[in-house]
């Protein structure tokens, strides 16, 4: 009899938390006041010997995403480079200069360290990209959470930005 | 003993658990699963979407918003007639021309009856057009950025509510006055109101590609109230259908005046013979003054024009064009079926419906079976022009809507019912109750020649215990009834903002698709808009200073200026440059007498300051955009009136 009294407490018990969904939880209230909101604290990377992301190379990672192969002629196209600088001008200045890091890391010399595939992808779907891209991740932590914003731009016209950043030195 | 008494409760206890907790095993009681088959029907799983937009009128809050259905879930508020700080509609430099009208700027208004653009008779989901009552105007709606695009006003009107309703074919929108007035208005004894105040029916003609609207002509009919109206359709189009009450002519204590004539008038008017009249030079143009306001999309700007002059049409020049339809009981609700057969006139004072009969008014014509007139126009006989009643026995019949299968559904408002009766037998089929006093009805397409007969949404005018309250002020109330089976079936009900009158509904995927996400960037016409962050820039010009500014997640381009002085105006200029969909960015400076601007992905907006005081001063973004949003913000510094700092401004430079 005692045992199916002490089962049919459990039983009771088990319903209360299961119905009620409501588990208590301890407020750390004098936590969250130790720790303002704006207060930034980078994550450092698990392997912390290594390079930081924009220095990092990794030549043979293509990205995440829908540009799976792109073909480098040797000699630049000029005017698809005169397309694409316009373009980095009105959707990518207020982020990125040309020559030095701002809220993101400077384009220049971006193909010694990425493959075009790479920054197509990057240009194309960033939130894609730092979901899944291990280096696409480690850069939005480097630059302290400043996601990149998705433009809106077609294959070709970030293929004219790609051919522009070949461009800069 | 006591142990007894311990096992009992312990089991008592489990049992009251097990059956207070889900209800899933509770097969006996009819009324759980009733509710449970309703809950299903208007459920609507977290990441799904309706199948239904509704757009609900916003009455006193002169807006329109924008629901789902079934679910009930409001997703946008449309601001149209009214000032709305959330985007700061009607406070930016760009839509205060929207509100503008001959009496000056008009922050508000009573927003009654939106209608969808139709062509052949169908829904064509372009635009949606909604009357503003009190100061008349007919506004017009993108459905594909869900913006008010143009405003018009409406001379010769007052109280403009039989609106806005649209042809087959959006060919005109038409706006009809309630209150009558002196026409042109004129300081005149109020008693002199009998024959001497005019009724003005407006057709505003809709350009098929842009649906720019301008009034081709106004009917000035005598001085009765115009309460609502409804096109023909198929057979029946190219007439327009009006109902009328006060043809007693009274003009005060309308409450006893207006309610002595045992039958008012449907007016029935020949648009496409008028038309024909003053395309071929008909009509006498009048002096007027009106406002007409059209936002272009390209430079994300509103202007106003004053128009001068209308054109009037006295109806005894056009003889054939217009007769009164004798229905009883101050009719209030004027609705055709959809295959334009039948006009029913809901006498608000009846408990009968009268539906009138196409063919049978058009041999009435032809036959000139006349029974008398009014200022020269015929009246038919009313039995002449009858198809049916609808013996109902329900009471206060107001409007009526159609599915696709025959059958029509009428609101009651004094008995609080929806009525469900069949066209051509008139027999009532079924009947639910609402809760309270329903004014209009609606089913998606239900004043088309296509109707979606799936649900019907029931606009209530009282309350009361429908929800938890909220003091003496609460929302209005809607109910949705599923009307796909024999008998209809109350699912579901969802508070509604400001007062909806009438409301539209449309399929998803209809408008869905074309649903804009973005402006783009490279079609940002907007004189003062940056096209890139190099052009962000502040310019003086005497005591007037122009802000160029420029903004991207989570940084405004400058957020530091200096020069400002005080007494100097400033305009801010702000130009979104995400272009990434629902990545607004806002705009808010402290002490600013005017609301937030909330700035679409590649749109620009300005605003205007006056700095009063001297010192530095914080402006941040209003909208939660990024992870850095708490970051997004600057300074200005503002300096005596005298003092000869130059302008400057920068961004991330010490």
């Amino acid at each position: 009899m005692k045992a199916l009294i002490k089962f049919v407490f459990l039983i009771t018990a088990g319903i209360l938390i299961s119905c009620g969904g409501k588990e208590e939880k301890k407020t750390k209230k004098f936590e969250y006041n130790q720790q303002p909101a704006t207060e930034k604290t980078v994550e450092q990377p698990a392997a912390a010997s290594e390079l930081p992301a924009s220095k990092r190379a990794s030549l043979d990672n293509k990205g995440v995403g829908k540009v799976k192969h792109v073909e480098l002629n040797p000699t630049i196209d000029e005017a698809m480079a005169a397309r694409g600088a316009e373009l980095f001008k009105t959707n990518c200045t207020a982020c990125h200069k040309p020559n030095k890091r701002f809220i993101g890391p400077s384009p220049a010399g971006i193909l010694e360290l990425r493959t075009p595939e790479w920054v197509m992808n990057m240009i194309l779907d960033p939130k894609l990209m730092t979901e899944q891209d291990p280096i696409a991740k480690a850069l939005l932590v480097e630059f302290n959470g400043a996601a990149m914003a998705n433009q809106n731009l077609t294959e070709a016209q970030a293929r004219d930005i790609l051919e522009y950043f070949r461009t800069l030195k | 003993m006591k142990k007894h008494k311990l096992q009992l409760l312990t089991l008592f206890g489990a049992l009251m658990l097990l059956t207070s907790c889900g209800n899933n095993n509770n097969q006996n009681k009819s009324s759980g699963a009733l509710r449970s088959s309703a809950a299903e029907k208007v459920y609507v799983a977290p990441g799904e979407h309706d199948e239904f937009y509704a757009f609900m009128s916003g009455g006193y809050s002169g807006n329109v918003t924008v629901y789902g259905l079934p679910s009930g879930r409001m997703f946008k508020e449309i601001p149209v007639f009214s000032q709305f700080p959330t985007s700061g509609y009607g406070y930016s430099e760009e839509t205060k021309p929207m509100l503008e009208t001959s009496h000056g700027f008009v922050p508000w208004d009573d927003a009654h009856h939106p209608d969808i653009s139709q062509t052949n008779g169908e829904l064509d989901g372009r635009w949606i057009f909604i009357n503003g009552n009190n100061t008349p105007r007919i506004a017009r709606i993108s459905l594909t950025t869900f913006e008010t695009e143009e405003i018009i006003e409406v001379p010769n009107s007052a109280g403009n509510h039989s609106s806005s309703f649209v042809t087959e074919n959006t060919e005109y929108v038409v706006a009809g006055t309630r209150f009558s007035v002196p026409v042109p208005q004129r300081d005149m004894p109020i008693k002199e109101y009998k024959s001497e105040f005019k009724g003005a029916l407006s057709f505003i003609s809709v350009d098929p590609e842009h649906g720019h609207m301008d009034i081709k002509f106004q009917l000035i009919m005598p001085g009765f109230n115009y309460d609502l109206s409804h096109p023909g359709r198929g057979k029946s189009h190219g007439w327009f259908f009006f109902t009328t009450y006060n043809t007693e002519e009274a003009h005060s204590l309308l409450e006893v005046n207006a309610s002595q004539n045992d039958k008012d008038f449907i007016a029935a008017i020949n648009w496409k013979k008028i038309e024909d009249y003053v395309n071929n030079g008909g009509g006498t143009k009048m002096p007027a003054n009106y406002a007409h306001n059209i936002y272009d999309e390209s430079t994300h700007t509103g202007t106003t024009t004053m128009k001068k002059e209308v054109l009037t049409v006295d109806p005894l020049k056009v003889p054939g064009a217009i007769y009164f339809l004798p229905t009883p009981k101050s009719p209030h609700g004027c609705d055709v079926d959809p295959t334009g057969q039948y006009i029913i006139g809901n006498g608000k004072l009846s408990a009968d419906l009268t539906v009138h009969s196409f063919d049978n008014m058009i041999a009435a014509i032809e036959a000139k079976k006349f029974d008398g007139e009014a200022y020269g126009i015929p009246i038919l006989k009313f039995e002449d022009v009858l198809a049916g009643t609808v013996k109902s026995s329900g009471l206060g019949p107001l409007h009526t809507e159609f599915d696709d299968k025959g059958n029509a559904y009428t609101t009651f408002f004094i008995s609080s019912e929806v009525v469900k009766w069949k066209l051509g037998t008139w027999e009532v089929l079924d009947r639910k109750p609402t809760y309270y006093s329903v004014g209009h009805l609606m089913i998606p397409g239900g004043n088309s020649r296509k109707p979606f007969g799936k649900y019907v949404v029931a606009l209530n005018k009282i309350t009361k215990d429908r929800y938890l309250p909220t003091g003496p002020e609460m929302e209005h109330s809607a109910q949705i009834y599923d009307i796909s089976g024999d008998k209809m079936e109350l699912i579901y009900d969802f508070p509604t903002h400001g007062e909806p009158h009438y409301a539209a509904g449309i399929p998803a995927s209809i408008l869905a698709p074309k649903s804009k996400k973005i402006y783009r960037l490279d079609e940002n016409k907007h004189p003062y808009a940056v096209s890139s962050p190099d052009q962000a820039k502040v310019v003086r010009e005497g005591k007037e200073v122009h802000i160029y500014m420029s903004t991207i997640r989570s940084h405004f381009t400058p957020d530091n200026i200096e020069g400002i002085k005080v007494g100097d105006k400033v305009y801010f200029h702000i130009t979104n440059h995400e272009q990434d969909f629902d990545v607004p960015h806002g705009f808010a400076m402290i002490g600013q007498q005017t609301s937030e601007l909330l700035v679409m992905p590649g749109q620009t907006k300005t605003s205007v300051w006056y700095p009063k005081q001297v010192g530095v001063w914080p402006f941040y973004c209003t909208d939660f955009c990024s992870a850095l949003h708490q970051e997004m913000q600057g300074y200005i510094r503002v300096s005596p009136e005298n003092s000869n700092i130059e302008i400057s401004y920068s961004l991330g430079e010490d």
